[in-house]
Parts: structure tokens; sequence; C-alpha cells
């Protein structure tokens, strides 16, 4: 039996890498959300320019369940090299669409499978000349013929099509061609729609259909970066794009052409962050974009930033590792090398946005915590966050909101005479007060060094001032905690004493998972972790719960190693649960292994509840 | 050891400057260098070039990376802001503290390693960038700090304290900054500060990556014979290409003049005099300048003076287009498009 299914599907499209189907897709998915229904597309893709296998899955939710889910509904395979493997992944009672231009033997085919052969190469080959125009068309041409089979409104991708192309005529008509050629084909040769098909509904609202990177770029442009200093690695690179396109479009100033930006690309990621200090040394806002393998590279410099109290944002957005690993899929595993970067005893501040809109809010609120703690700042995005579109609340921002610029003594405070030492705790924060060069011809001057000092700047190597200072940091990290995005909780419906922690990433496919276990009567209460150093929250729910699974995206658990250096917490009470192949971590996973091991726990207690 | 402040007090008929200031003004923390260091001439000389062009120590910014040299960024200019950085990496820091405010002059102190080894790659970059600065190489041709190690700019088959051959090519820094893109390239020898002086006070005028490289003899590890950086050794294979007069806006320095004397005006108005004492060299002439480091150093001489000068260089704020104001001191309103902006985004999003 063929599945049917309205507005709740996975639809996966097998193409080639450089072949041009990314702008077809995009507009694929994007009509599915103009009619109203809520989306969450994915690429998956190689570490090649042309060439390779490249998948882009969307999944379609009525319901608004935006993690991955896992398997395939239907499958647009377009890439004769994975065709067989594609063919295969398609769940029992899945549609596969494929071109039929060639003969394709019955046996690659499946008896559970509704194949469905479109000649688009033939079509295509048949009305554009130009070989380029036939490749790009075919991709046109595939989107209409889906129209037809799903029952999308074909109105709605012609508009897309015109806003795609404003302005440019001369495109326009072309692709509106494929595009009806594609759709006026499935309508003759097949009954359309299928059992999986679209419908219009009203479950988007005012939603944004947007990546992390983008958003992130989008929160240092908000929270008042003017200093950016990187180096090209992927996945970070479109995070440092989105901040130069949007400064051009939003901090030029229209009479001289003058920027109240920089942005330097730095010849490799120890200058960034080198470039980065410096600046937020003296004043600026600053920060760089990286992964994994940058992370390594800036070590020596957290530990100078850290050690010398100097802000700094870094937009960390994971990959597979380690080495170069998997660069082109996503993990959760640089938590603890970014939590304790650099040599000697140190440690850091990171934030764990869930998705693009917290990308937003955290790429500006970091700049506030950077200068506020006076210490580097990590944006822990991933390469499921940062490079795929999310489906989000609209970004909002309040213009009565100001920038905390944290403790900078001014020319007046100097001035007045008011006492400054560079590393004094005057309020008990464990935070100094610090000056900016050129802030007052005789007063605030300070010599800033990564080897020990005293309280006023002073060098020295003995071991009571050091020991004061390092004390200090202590304190200052402590304040930290309070200071930071709190966890967010989600309650289930019935007492549990089971638990789970997550972050990042995990949450869309967490929330999905908690359902179903709770459909199954296993009821878990959640606690997605915004920030470390931990707030009190942590501790106090991990303490409420006899076990609690720790969800990560990495081989080492590594959240839960903080967790337990951080919090004290008994090993034996963290159990960890880790999906780590580089695709996203989907909700089938969740509520599988943690189905596995909480009946024996949980579910008998809240049977006994319930009863 | 401790940070040695120096007393306040100072001889109340000492010579002030414009603004009203010492000498004593712009001293910093008593050297804990061995003594007769050259690197503390070479801080006595920018203490100097600093208290005659009057500038405002607060409106200078030293940087440093590790090692010896940089050690010395403590030992002047009291009231600036200074940064001892790490190891190499003094050009990224100084080049992003120029990001954040293009309004303050910026020093920056390496040595040879920090400059020749570790810190290659960043000071070909800066100097290509145009970064604004003066950056002074206290080149001795060693490391002192680990006891004595060769250096890149060791000279092939000089000796080491310990008697060892140095094997390698030595990297000559004055050439390589003209040929990465600095806009104002010199050298000089620590012990000569009627030279040194003017051309310290030279590259703070020039607006874009000055780059000084100054033989600094060690006396610990690197002043025996057999050493190609050692007092004698320089003393005596000294090549001057010329002497500088530099006249600023205020008052000129007048010194004995010899030979055929040329003014350059620079583009901020002010203006370099040129005594060439080697009427070949053009030091406008790329090609020129590297042909004669060339053909100097195979004749085992060390040529100091200006040797490239190119005052119509775009340094890295002009290539950028930031706006006059320090990006530092820009405020919420410069910085922040707004709710409303943010709307139109959220609307093309949809």
């Amino acid at each position: 039996m063929p599945i049917q299914a309205v507005n709740d599907f996975v639809i996966r499209f097998a193409n080639v890498n450089g072949s041009g189907s990314a702008s077809a897709n995009l507009m694929f998915a994007r009509s599915i959300l103009r009619m109203g229904t809520p989306i969450a597309p994915r690429n998956i893709f190689p570490s090649n320019i042309q060439g390779l296998p490249t998948w882009y899955e969307v999944r379609v939710s009525a319901d608004g369940r935006l993690g991955a889910r896992g398997g395939t509904d239907v499958m647009v395979a377009m890439n004769p090299q994975t065709f067989d493997a594609d063919v295969a992944s398609i769940e029992p009672g899945g549609y596969l669409v494929y071109d039929s231009s060639r003969p394709i033997q019955a046996s690659r085919l499946r008896d559970d499978v509704v194949a469905l052969g479109v000649p688009l190469t033939e079509i295509c080959a048949r009305e554009y000349a130009d070989p380029k125009q036939r490749q790009l068309f075919k991709n046109v041409a595939y989107v209409g013929a889906l129209a037809a089979l799903l029952d999308i409104e074909i109105g709605v991708i012609e508009r897309l099509i015109d806003e795609q192309f404003k302005g440019k005529a001369r495109l326009v008509e072309p692709n509106l061609r494929a595009l009806r050629l594609g759709y006026d084909d499935a309508k003759a040769r097949f009954a359309c729609p299928l059992g999986v098909r679209v419908r219009r509904a009203d479950a988007v609202g005012d939603r944004i259909l947007v990546d992390g990177n983008s958003a992130a770029g989008l929160g240092a442009v908000y929270g008042g970066a003017t200093v950016c200093a990187w180096y090209p690695i992927t996945p970070s690179t479109s995070l440092v794009e989105a901040f130069a396109r949007n400064c051009a479009r939003l901090r030029v100033d229209r009479a001289t052409g003058e920027k109240r930006y920089a942005i330097v690309q730095a010849e490799d990621e120890i200058a960034s962050i080198g470039m980065v200090v410096g600046a937020g040394w003296n004043g600026a806002r600053a920060f760089t974009a990286t992964s994994g393998p940058g992370i390594s590279l800036m070590q020596e410099f957290f530990g100078l930033a850290y050690f010398a109290e100097i802000p700094a944002v870094v937009f960390d957005v994971q990959r597979g590792g380690p080495s170069t690993g998997m660069p082109t899929r996503t993990q959760q595993s640089d938590v603890l090398a970014c939590a304790f970067a650099s040599h000697g005893d140190t440690k850091h501040v990171l934030l764990f946005p869930d998705g693009p809109g917290e990308a937003f809010e955290f790429g500006a609120l970091a700049f506030d915590f950077a200068e506020r703690l006076q210490t580097p700042v990590f944006v822990m995005l991933d390469l499921d966050i940062g490079m795929n579109a999310h489906l989000s609340e609209p970004f909002r921002w309040d213009d009565k909101r100001k920038f905390d610029r944290g403790k900078v003594m001014s020319f007046a405070d100097l001035e007045r005479g008011r006492e400054f030492g560079r590393y004094l705790d005057v309020d008990g924060d464990g935070i100094p007060w610090r000056t900016i060069p050129g802030a007052h011809p005789t007063r605030g001057a300070y010599f800033t060094r990564g080897s020990s000092r005293d309280r006023y700047a002073r060098y020295t190597e003995e071991g009571g001032p050091y020991v004061d200072n390092m004390e200090r940091l202590n304190r200052k990290f402590d304040t930290a905690r309070s200071l930071l995005p709190r966890p967010r909780l989600r309650k289930a419906r019935r007492p549990t004493r089971a638990g789970v922690i997550h972050y990042g990433s995990t949450a869309a496919s967490m929330d999905e998972a908690l359902d179903l276990l709770a459909d199954e009567n296993t009821h878990v209460d959640a606690l997605r972790i915004r920030a470390f150093p931990f707030g009190p929250e942590v501790g106090e729910f991990i303490a409420a719960h006899e076990r609690v699974f720790v969800v990560e995206q990495n081989r080492d658990a590594q959240l839960r190693t903080l967790l337990m250096t951080d919090l004290g917490v008994d090993a034996a009470q963290l159990v960890p649960i880790l999906h780590y192949d580089g695709t996203p971590i989907t909700a089938r996973f969740i509520h599988r292994e943690i189905a596995a091991r909480t009946r024996r726990v949980a579910a008998p207690r809240t049977e006994e509840t319930a009863a | 050891m401790t940070y040695l402040a120096k007393p306040k007090f100072h001889h109340p008929a000492l010579e002030v400057n414009a603004l009203g200031l010492t000498h004593r003004d712009y001293e910093g923390a008593i050297s804990t260098l061995c003594a007769g260091c050259g690197h503390d001439s070479i801080s006595a000389a920018i203490v100097r070039a600093c208290f005659e062009l009057s500038l405002p120590p607060h409106r200078v910014a030293k940087l440093s990376g590790i090692g010896c040299s940089s050690k010395t960024p403590a030992y002047m200019l009291g009231q600036s802001h200074g940064f001892n950085s790490v190891h190499g990496r003094m050009p990224s820091v100084l080049t992003g503290a120029s990001l954040a405010n293009r309004d303050i002059l910026y020093l920056g102190v390496s040595g040879d390693g920090d400059t020749a080894s570790i810190g290659f790659g960043q000071f070909a970059h800066a100097m290509r960038r145009g970064v604004d600065m003066v950056y002074i190489v206290e080149n001795n041709g060693v490391y002192g700090l680990t006891k004595g190690q060769f250096s890149a700019t060791s000279d092939k088959g000089s000796k080491s304290k310990k008697g060892v051959d140095n094997p390698d090519t030595a990297l000559d820094l004055a050439a390589l900054a003209v040929q990465l893109g600095a806009s104002f390239v010199a050298r000089s020898f620590s012990g000569d500060k009627g030279q040194l002086v003017p051309l310290i006070k030279a590259a703070f005028e020039h607006r874009g990556a000055a780059f000084i490289d100054v033989v600094s003899p060690c006396v610990s590890f690197n002043n025996h014979e057999g050493s190609t950086k050692s007092f004698d050794y320089v003393r005596e294979h000294n090549l001057a290409l010329n002497a500088l007069d530099f006249i600023s806006g205020k008052p000129p320095i007048e010194i004995d003049s010899a030979g055929g004397d040329e003014t350059i005006t620079l583009h901020d108005g002010s203006a370099i005099r040129l005594h060439r004492l080697d009427g070949e060299h053009d030091r406008r002439d790329k090609s020129a300048a590297l042909a004669l480091l060339e053909r100097r150093r195979a004749r085992g001489e060390v040529v100091t003076g200006l040797i490239y000068l190119n005052d119509d260089a775009i340094n890295l704020h002009q290539r950028l287009n930031t706006t006059q104001t320090p990006l530092n001191a820009l405020s919420e309103a410069d910085l922040c498009p707004g709710s409303k902006a943010l709307e139109a985004i959220n609307a093309s999003l949809r």
C-alpha cells in the first residue's frame, strides 16, 4: 500500500554537486512554505565543488516537527551514481521519481515502491539547444513534475520564479516554460496527485526560513561588531559573508561611502584571532568565525585573552572531526576544546544556540558578555544550524536596548581621580575595570601582558599575587553563571525520575522524541543547556532526577564531562546518548535510545503514578 | 624580577618640547635587560624621537611579541598603553588595534626570532596590507632569552658563542620588507643614535607600513669574535646610505649635513631631508633598493639609512574605506540598524 499522507512526509533529492539543483530545490521547499505548511530543509553535501553526490531533503510537517526525521517517503533520484542506494533507502510504500529518458532495468526498481519515470532529459533536449540550459532546466522541470504529483499550486511556484528573477525578464520566461513542461508531462502520464500530497494550510504564521550562519552574522551586526577578522573554513564562511552582506547594506555612509566596520580576511586563523584580540583590547567589538581546526590553531591566543582579560567573540560552526574529519557533516564535538581552550588553567564562556533564532540573539548578546566579562565568548553553532535553513520565529529587536560595554573607565572617571588598578576587584564580582588606549593623557595607561602581574598590572613572578589573580579569575567565572542565558526546562506531563539534558541543534528532534515517548507513557523531564559555565538550575535538575540522559552529537560525551567537572556530578547518574555519524540527530534515534533505557526505570513508575 | 618604576624627580632645567613635556615624560620602567644591550639604545632612540616629535604619549600604543626585544616596550613611554602579546603575533594584534582606532599611533617592537622565524608570516602580511604602523625589529641574530641559539637572521658561517658555525642562509628583513610592500623601509644600528632617531621620527610621520631593521648586538650571546652582529663587526662593515634630517610641522632639528642635500615632502606635509652619502641610491626605486642591498651584502657590507620610500601607498584603513571616526567610538545609533530594518529582513525571508 503506497504511503498516504497530507502535509506530512519526507522528500529527498539526490543530485550531482554543481549541477544547479540547489536553487530549484529551494524553490520547491519554499512553495510548500508559501502554501502554509512548515518545512525543515537540509543539505547533505560533500567536500567538493563539482561532481560528487549531494542530497537535499525536505521534511514537510503539518505539526511543525522540524528536526530530522530519518527515512525518505519520496525520492527524486537524479544522480545515476547513487541511484541504487537511493532506491534502497526509500521507506516501504514510498515513491521514486526518476529520469526515464533512458530505460532502467526493472530489477533496479522495487516492488514496494511506486516508480514514477519522467523523461526529463528527453523533454529538455527537445526544448533547449544549449547544453547548459538543458541541464539547468531539467531541475526546474522536475519541480514542475513534483507540483503535479504532490498537488502543489503551480501559481505559487510561478510567483517564486518571478520574485527570484525580478527585473530579469529574460530569465523568467524560460524558467516558467520548463516548470510547465514538467508539470504537463506528469499530469498526462500519471494519476495526479499521489497518496502523498500537499494541501493549503495556515500553520506557518509569521515564521521565517533562514540558516543559522545568516542569523548569527546578522546578530553580530545588531550586537555592534565593528571588526571581523577571519579565515575561510567550512562550515563557517557563510557567517562572515552574512555579516559582510548586511554591513554593506546597513553600515555604509550614504554620502561618503565610508564604512562603519572593517573586515579582514587574515592569512590564517592565528592572525584572525590576533586581530580580534587587538581590536578587543582597543575597545572595538570584534569577532571571528571558524570551525574545529581553526579553534585548534587559535589556542595560544585564547590563553592570552583569558589571562589578560580581553573581550573576544568566536563563532565556532562545528563540523565532524578530528582533523579534517567530515568537513561537510555536522557534530557537536568542539565542546571541550572550546571550554578549556589553551594551556595552563583556562576555561571559557560558551553559548549554545538551538537554531537561527538563538543564533541571532546570542550572536548579538555574545558581545555584551565578552565586554562585561572581559574574556573570550564562544558561540557554539554547528553545521546543521549554520548551513541549513530552519523555520524560525521572526527576528526581534528592542530599539531601547543599549550595548553593555562593561567596566570601562572613561576620561571623566580618570580625571576625577578614580582609583585605577587594571586587575583590582573593587566590587567582589571578580571583574576589574579597564581603560582603552588613549583614554587620558596621564592616567589609566597600563601594560597588558600574558605574564603574571599584580592587581596594578605590574609584572611579578611571586606566588601570592599569581594565586590572588587566578582566584579572582575563578570569581569572575562564577559571576558568569548568573549572567548567561538560563537553561530551558520542559517538564513531562507526569512526575518522573528520568531526565534528559541536551543542547544546540538537538532541540527540535528532542521535542518530537519527548512527545513520541510520552505517547508510550514514558515521561522524561528535559533541560536544554544554553550556556557554560552552568547556572544553579543545572545542578538542581540533575539532583532532582535518578538518572539523567545526556544527549549529544559527539563520540566522547563531551558535555557530560563538562557537567561532571563543573558540577561534581557522579558519573553513574549521567547516561550518555550519542549520535555522531555526521548526520543531524533524529527524533527516531533519540526516541529509540531513551525508550530502550527507560523501560526499567521511568516507565513502571509513571504507570504507577498513572494508576 | 619585579617591575621597577623610575623615580619621578628630574632636573628643573630639563629641556621641554612643544607639549611642555620633558624627556622623562616619555620614559618607562627601568630596563631589566643585560647592561650594555643594544635594545636599550633603541628604546632610548624611540623615547628621543617621540619627545622631539612632541607626540602626546597617550596617543601612542606600543605592542610587541615575545623575547628580549619584546620586553622593551615596558622600558619606554610609560604613559602609553602597551601590549606584550604572543610570540610572533604582534603584527596581527597591532592590525586589530589599528582597525579599532585609526587615530592612535602604533609602534610595534619585535626581534629577529619574533619576526624572522615564528612570526614571519604575520610580518609579511602586515607589510603587504599596509598597516599604518612603525615596525621596529631589534635584530641581534640570536635568541637571547633562551640563551644563544641562532636565529633566522644569523649570517651563514657566523659562529655562536659555543663555537658552532651557522649552516643556514640569513634572511634580510629589510630586503624582504621592500618586496612585501612596506612603504617605508630603513635599516640602522643601535649604536648610531644620530641616524636612528631621525629614521624613527620619519617612520612615525609616515602613514603606512614603516619598517626599520635595527642591528642590535647582544652583549651576552652575540658580541664575540666570529659573530656578524657584534659591535665591532657592524662598526667595521657599516655602509651608511644616507642620514636623515626630519622636519615636521615643528621647528626642524638641525644636524650637521654633508654631501648632497635633498628634502622629501611627505604627503602629510612634513618633510625629510636626505643627506646622500651614497649618491647612487634612489630610495623611490624598488628594484634599485633591492639590487643595492644584494650588491653590498655580497661585499659583506651592512647598508643603513632609508632604503625605500613610497609616500603614495594606500594604507589598510584607506583601502577598507573605514569611517574617519574610530570604530571603537561608534555608538548604538551608528551600529545597530534597529527594529524597522529587521522587519524588512524578516519579510525577505518568508
